[in-house]
């Protein structure tokens, strides 16, 4: 898809995540060099409840991303309750309260569109089951970037409108199981 | 790798906005800010920023317009109810023994953080004795907050939370809803002070006891956040609080050492004492 050095991971769940996320998250491997960005559609006044479900099962050290900090290679970030979740130009994380987009915040698109535009081809974008519309715009500006789009196969999602709206909007991205994702974004990165 | 076309038009819109207007976003958090220009962009019919800067420069009425799309104005009454019930249980305990109190609203937008804590102090009995300053730099925002006027629809949140932060009386006691809009009682204002203050651009204005600021040092890069909080440990008294918002910290700002925590989970902390 692209020669391009991958140099992060931007993924995107709603309805269904955290099955989708504890079949993909916990097969990377430790030591796995890439920062993982991850925004899921969750209730605004609950707290990250991902970070403390998925910490223990992952090997890379899991966490609620902060306002500003630098992003570390090798860790999963996930965007806070309520705030959409950005990636700066001098590749710190943001955090916004702004009005949500798609009646959604976080924003996949949000933060899909603002790492592209920070990291360009180097962006792999993974749009994962949810049953609304959001990360297909961003999904499409991660391709318009260069970078690379993958989506979960439609029939095998808990929730099937998301990836096809992603397919839709980017019909070049790479339809996969959950399995073939990780497997996927393992091999992005040379072997160790 | 070198700058984008879009990039450069970026900063010189920026530019312009602050010589001739002398709002300065230069420091603002640049990944929200260029998102909110392109809607800004789109909503003028422009095709670039440059267009949207021509018509910033040459059409006075041009520039409020924009404005409003730079400057984010959403909240709630008693956003975060954490957070006021720890100003309640853990702050106000400590207010109490000030003769008189002074409180700066920094970033207040359209007052209602303002008007949660006018709430909260007549409920806690130190109204009478306190001064609460809501400033920011949109007159549009500080009109509305000004008339205390807010969605009928938004009452349903706004009395949940005001609940959950341990309110001692029935919101609906403090409004009169007309016109499908709860207008907040102009009583309310009678301590309060809303004034027209830029975090990036003015100085220290009062000596305060407590600063509550949430949810907008977010959208400043760190060193407009190392001047915003300067201003705040200028202008508190010493052992003075500092409220942030829920996903705010000073753990990467360079003025962490002049404040010490006070409760770690409400995003409190406290101005350091002289040593």
């Amino acid at each position: 898809m692209t020669a391009a050095r991958t140099e992060a991971v931007a993924v995107g769940a709603s309805a269904g995540a955290l099955e989708a996320l504890s079949v993909v998250l916990p097969r990377l491997p430790a030591g796995y060099p890439l920062p993982v960005l991850v925004v899921v559609h969750l209730p605004p006044d609950r707290d990250s409840l991902m970070v403390g479900l998925l910490g223990d099962s992952c090997r890379l050290p899991v966490r609620e991303a902060q306002d500003k900090e630098p992003i570390e290679p090798g860790t999963i970030y996930f965007a806070p309750p309520d705030y959409h979740l950005l990636v700066e130009p001098d590749r710190r994380l943001s955090l916004s309260g702004e009005e949500p987009v798609l009646f959604s915040r976080p924003s996949i698109d949000v933060l899909f569109e603002t790492a592209a535009e920070t990291y360009g081809a180097g962006l792999a974008g993974v749009v994962l089951t949810g049953a609304n519309g959001d990360g297909a715009r961003g999904l499409r500006a991660i391709r318009q970037a260069g970078g690379t789009a993958l989506v979960q196969r439609p029939e095998t999602a808990a929730a099937a409108a998301m990836p096809l709206a992603a397919l839709d909007a980017c019909p070049d991205a790479v339809a996969l199981t959950l399995e073939e994702i990780a497997e996927y974004l393992r091999g992005m990165v040379p072997p160790r | 790798m070198s700058e984008s076309v879009e990039d450069v038009e970026f900063r010189l819109l920026l530019e312009a906005v602050f010589r001739k207007y002398h709002y300065d976003f230069r420091g603002y958090s640049r990944a929200s800010l260029k998102r909110r220009l392109r809607q800004a962009r789109e909503r003028m019919g422009c095709a670039t920023f440059s267009q949207v800067q021509d018509r910033v420069l040459h059409d006075a009425t041009a520039f409020p317009e924009l404005l409003t799309f730079l400057t984010v104005q959403v909240s709630e009454l008693f956003r975060d109810p954490d957070y006021f019930r720890a100003v309640r249980e853990k702050v106000v305990p400590y207010l109490r023994t000030y003769p008189s109190l002074k409180v700066w609203v920094a970033g207040c937008g359209a007052g209602e953080e303002v008007y949660s804590l006018a709430v909260l102090f007549r409920e806690e009995g130190l109204e009478e004795r306190t001064m609460i300053y809501g400033t920011d730099i949109s007159s549009q925002a500080l009109r509305r907050a000004e008339a205390g006027v807010y969605g009928l629809d938004r009452l349903a949140l706004f009395t949940e939370n005001h609940r959950r932060s341990g309110g001692k009386s029935s919101l609906s006691d403090y409004y009169t809803a007309a016109y499908g809009g709860a207008v907040f009682d102009k009583d309310l204002r009678r301590r309060v002070v809303f004034s027209d203050h830029s975090l990036a651009t003015d100085q220290v204005f009062a000596e305060v006891q407590f600063v509550s600021c949430r949810n907008v040092l977010i959208y400043f890069d760190r060193p407009l956040q190392d001047r915003a909080l300067g201003l705040f440990g200028d202008s508190l008294s010493r052992q003075g609080f500092l409220g942030l918002g829920a996903k705010e910290s000073l753990r990467f700002s360079s003025r962490a050492d002049a404040f010490e925590t006070f409760d770690r989970e409400a995003r409190i902390y406290r101005k350091r004492g002289e040593a």
